[in-house]
């Protein structure tokens, strides 16, 4: 499948961060949609599911991980990978529990981004990336 | 004893309330403890010494002062017979005799004779009437019409009708007593009949009472004249240079300290029927020279017992503060240990919380870096392009080298939950020398191994050890100059532990570096360290229950030698 046909979804509170990775991606022809909170990407979700969500663990307000089990609730098709910080390897461990795809670390190695979401596309139904 | 022993033991409890680390405390308090020890212990010999000495000087003294009593009560009991015999002799010659018959001479001689074969110790009698004139007299001088009304001893006799003088010259000029007797006839008729004696018979008394030398015996009168003659205070007549104890017709005993500042003993007794007072002396020494033969032998035992006890107290006393020192130390050992462990621990929370926090701008860092030299890459060449690409790669390259430290120190802060297999310690060494051994062809450090063949498998946590191993490896391949050379050694060491040494002969470490190694944040690296590497391996080798030892010497090498128990160590 080509790039820039995949459905995209950001979500993390961090702007600068998320903005400047979602204009990373954009340059390399990835259309991403980005929002910053978790209610807004259930919103966001429900308008056009994508095929991917990149979801921040640590958010203010609703949670990484709640956000997950709710996607995945209504849409088990959605892939979803992780951001967590260093060291928090076990949030990584649980959300892959509730069926996520993959968990990154950040600072993000962004070809690593681009292979796993590539990898999490292609990638048949109901299998995880360890 | 209460009170005496309060003090010192006051001082000793706040001795060991108080934390003193400084040795002289403990010099201090072996003083105190032996001082105290050897008072508790000596007391009550020093107090049965003493009790002792009391017993037996009383009991030796009245050892001493019955038999002297005895020899004077018995030695005046015989000066009492000869003057009592003497006396009934004059009176009985008085009264059987009429005036007539004892004022003739001739008959007087006779009755004189058989009164001296009869009587030892008579030198002359005489006959004397109420005016005082000598009528008759048998004797060896010419006193024969002497008049004696001006004497004293004749008004005492009128008076008392018996009278026995004290010891006198008189006209004879030789120590006599005179014993003189009234008698009055029924007519009414009165006489005076006077003999007079030697004293040399007093002198046998005396030398039969068997005085032991050193000792003395003689009589004195009421007056403290000496009647006969003594030892050591003087001849007939002296006056007695101290004056007699109060004395009685019992003998009495008491000791004293006469003019020559010697101790006495001195019994006395008067004489019944006289003036006379018959006394005994006894000097101490000689009293005493049994108890000073047995003191001598008493006080070798007791300054022998009394260093024994000295030399006891102080071994058992330097016994206990050695093992007091001991556990101090551990005491102090173990609350280092656990501020070592405390400071690790908060630490690892800031180092976590830290970390945290540096990572999100970090990531927003490396995303603007990143989208920067991604649009640059994208635009056709302009100038000084790739000067700025340079400084983008040095952005990313800092940014990738926080990511290192800020993955150590949650590497360090993470809670290491210890997963224990049975693995073969040698294996693990050569696994992790794996990891080096590239660096070491290229520098060409030699990695030598004398591993124990008969090394036992133990149950130990196999990634922790890794880290270990490899913390350790690191640090000695970092010391070692090129060429040099790192041994590593494995060996059994008991029933409990087996011991890993890796030494190297690298620059080594000064004794301070090397007290420091264990701390978190203590780095020689300067820039390229985290100072964490030694603290995380001194916890991780705690935590699974191992010692880990270094030895070091600037410029001469380092051997870490770590301690594995050979089973998991609870807790």
């Amino acid at each position: 499948m080509e790039m820039n046909t995949w459905n995209i979804l950001l979500v993390d509170d961090e702007v600068d961060f998320i903005t400047t990775l979602a204009e990373r991606l954009e340059l390399r022809g990835v259309e991403a949609r980005v929002v910053h909170d978790g209610e807004s990407a259930l919103k966001a979700v429900s308008d056009n599911v994508p095929q991917v969500m990149v979801l921040d663990v640590m958010m203010p307000g609703m949670k990484g991980i709640d956000v997950l089990q709710r996607v995945k609730a209504e849409h088990p098709d959605v892939r979803v990978i992780l951001l967590t910080g260093q060291g928090k390897t076990r949030d990584g461990i649980e959300g892959m529990r509730h069926g996520a795809f993959a968990y990154l670390t950040k600072p993000l190695d962004l070809e690593e981004l681009l292979r796993t979401i590539s990898e999490a596309i292609s990638s048949p139904e109901g299998t995880t990336h360890a | 004893m209460k009170k005496i022993l309060s003090g010192p033991m006051d001082a000793i409890k706040a001795d060991l309330a108080t934390e003193i680390t400084s040795p002289d405390r403990y010099k201090l308090l072996r003083r105190k403890i032996v001082s105290l020890m050897a008072l508790v212990t000596l007391l009550p010999l020093l107090s049965l010494a003493a009790i002792n000495y009391y017993e037996h000087q009383s009991s030796m003294s009245a050892e001493i002062q019955a038999p002297l009593r005895a020899l004077v009560g018995k030695a005046k009991h015989s000066f009492e017979l000869f003057l009592a015999e003497r006396t009934s002799a004059v009176s009985f010659i008085a009264s059987a005799y009429s005036f007539d018959e004892l004022s003739d001479d001739a008959n007087l001689q006779r009755i004189f004779q058989v009164m001296r074969r009869e009587f030892t110790g008579f030198v002359d009698l005489g006959l004397i009437d109420t005016a005082g004139n000598q009528l008759s007299y048998a004797g060896p001088y010419d006193l024969k019409d002497r008049n004696y009304t001006s004497q004293d001893w004749f008004h005492q006799v009128q008076f008392k009708g018996t009278y026995i003088s004290d010891v006198f010259l008189g006209f004879r000029k030789f120590p006599h007593v005179v014993i003189a007797v009234r008698h009055t006839t029924e007519s009414g008729q009165s006489w005076i009949l006077r003999a007079t004696l030697d004293t040399m018979h007093f002198d046998r008394i005396i030398s039969a009472m068997g005085l032991e030398p050193g000792s003395d015996a003689f009589l004195v009168n009421r007056n403290g004249v000496l009647q006969t003659e003594s030892r050591r205070y003087g001849t007939v007549l002296d006056m007695l240079p101290f004056s007699l104890p109060p004395t009685n017709f019992e003998s009495n005993v008491q000791g004293i300290r006469d003019p020559d500042q010697r101790d006495i003993y001195i019994a006395s007794a008067f004489i019944a029927d006289s003036d006379f007072a018959l006394v005994a002396i006894k000097p101490k020494p000689t009293v005493f020279s049994t108890w000073y033969t047995v003191r001598l032998d008493l006080l070798v035992i007791f300054v022998l017992g009394v260093s024994f006890i000295f030399i006891a107290v102080y071994r058992l006393t330097s016994v206990l503060i050695n093992r007091l020192q001991e556990s101090d130390e551990q005491r102090l050992g173990a609350i280092h240990q656990m501020e070592h462990s405390q400071k690790l621990s908060s630490i690892g929370r800031l180092a976590a919380g830290v970390a945290h926090e540096i990572n999100n701008p970090l990531a927003i860092i490396n995303e603007k870096a990143g989208l920067m030299r991604d649009i640059m890459n994208l635009r056709p060449d302009f100038p000084d392009k790739e000067k700025f690409a340079r400084q983008i790669e040095a952005i990313l390259r800092s940014v990738d080298r926080c990511r290192g430290i800020t993955h150590r120190m949650l590497g360090f802060a993470k809670r290491m939950d210890v997963k224990i297999e049975v693995l073969d310690v040698n294996a693990v060494l050569e696994e992790t020398l794996g990891f080096l051994e590239r660096e070491a062809q290229y520098r060409n450090v030699e990695l030598k191994r004398e591993l124990s063949q008969n090394l036992p498998n133990i149950a130990t946590d196999h990634g922790q050890i890794q880290q270990v191993f490899l913390n350790i490896l690191n640090n000695a391949l970092a010391a070692v100059p090129d060429g040099g050379r790192i041994v590593l050694s494995t060996w059994n060491v008991d029933d409990h532990y087996i011991a890993i040494s890796i030494e190297d002969n690298g620059c080594g470490m000064s004794d301070e570096t090397a007290k420091n190694m264990f701390e978190p944040f203590f780095t020689t690296k300067k820039e390229k360290g985290t100072g964490l590497g030694m603290s995380i391996t001194y916890g991780i080798v705690k935590r699974l229950g191992g010692e880990i030892k270094v030895k070091s010497k600037l410029n001469e090498g380092t051997t870490m030698t770590i301690l594995l128990p050979k089973h998991p160590v609870e807790g």
